[in-house]
């Protein structure tokens, strides 16, 4: 039986590897025919989509991971917008609001609303948190 | 007690307040499910408990004071929140101290919250 997933993500990608994991589970499940709509990053978890993270040449990247799973299989990456701003990721159109020169975000995530963590859970038949440590 | 709610969501918030941000996302996600008109419960964890002190005075650190937030939730149609009845106890809660629509739940209730919703989110 085939499973429309939604990822919930509050763990930065410099907290631990929590983010890495969830981004392998995210693989894990598309490579077993399972679908995968939407990943929501919240709190602390939208740093995952920081477009200048630099990560060290014999680690994993996790903006990398994600990235990979939006452009093979259309999985949407959603950053929750308020969470995102407090933490500095701007979008286009944030960073001309707030009046900062360019982007932070990385091309592979879009900023969104909570809205759009619901409308995920409503159509998802399961619904997994990758939660923040402690 | 008995827990009747079937499917819907169930936020589960597990950590005080200060020094972090997850329970106000926690608090943040249960309001918007409720503003999309999804059925959502939330359920106050061990030191989750401790969100629910009253008379908290944040002015001084300069974040906002989640007990109003808390105290906002029926506007929302978020009549009822669940709150583990040990962990009140175990932080010296009483029953005063706890907002309107609080539901104390056991162990067995508790189990019984994680089973009947479709979704839940940990935090």
């Amino acid at each position: 039986m085939s499973l429309n997933y939604c990822l919930l993500v509050l763990a930065a990608p410099v907290s631990g590897h929590t983010s890495l994991t969830a981004a392998r589970f995210g693989a894990a499940l598309l490579s077993r025919g399972h679908t995968l709509g939407r990943v929501f990053f919240l709190d602390n978890g939208t740093s995952n989509g920081l477009a200048s993270a630099v990560t060290p040449q014999d680690e994993r990247s996790p903006q990398q991971a994600w990235s990979e799973l939006a452009n093979t299989h259309g999985t949407e990456l959603v950053l929750c917008v308020s969470s995102a701003v407090k933490r500095g990721l701007l979008d286009a159109a944030e960073a001309q609001r707030h009046g900062f020169p360019a982007a932070t975000v990385h091309p592979g995530f879009i900023l969104g609303g909570l809205g759009l963590l619901v409308e995920a859970m409503q159509s998802a038949d399961r619904v997994i948190t990758f939660g923040a440590a402690g | 007690m008995s827990v009747t709610t079937e499917g819907g969501v169930l936020v589960v918030t597990r950590h005080p307040q200060p020094g972090r941000s997850l329970a106000r996302a926690a608090l943040d996600t249960a309001l918007a499910t409720a503003a999309f008109d999804q059925p959502v419960n939330l359920l106050f964890l061990g030191a989750g408990v401790l969100q629910l002190l009253p008379q908290q005075d944040s002015t001084s650190v300069g974040v906002r004071n989640l007990r109003k937030v808390i105290d906002s939730m029926p506007l929302y149609d978020l009549e009822r929140c669940y709150v583990d009845a040990d962990a009140v106890e175990r932080f010296g809660l009483t029953a005063e101290d706890l907002p309107c629509g609080a539901v104390l739940v056991g162990r067995e209730a508790q189990r019984s919250l994680l089973d009947s919703h479709q979704h839940i989110l940990g935090f």
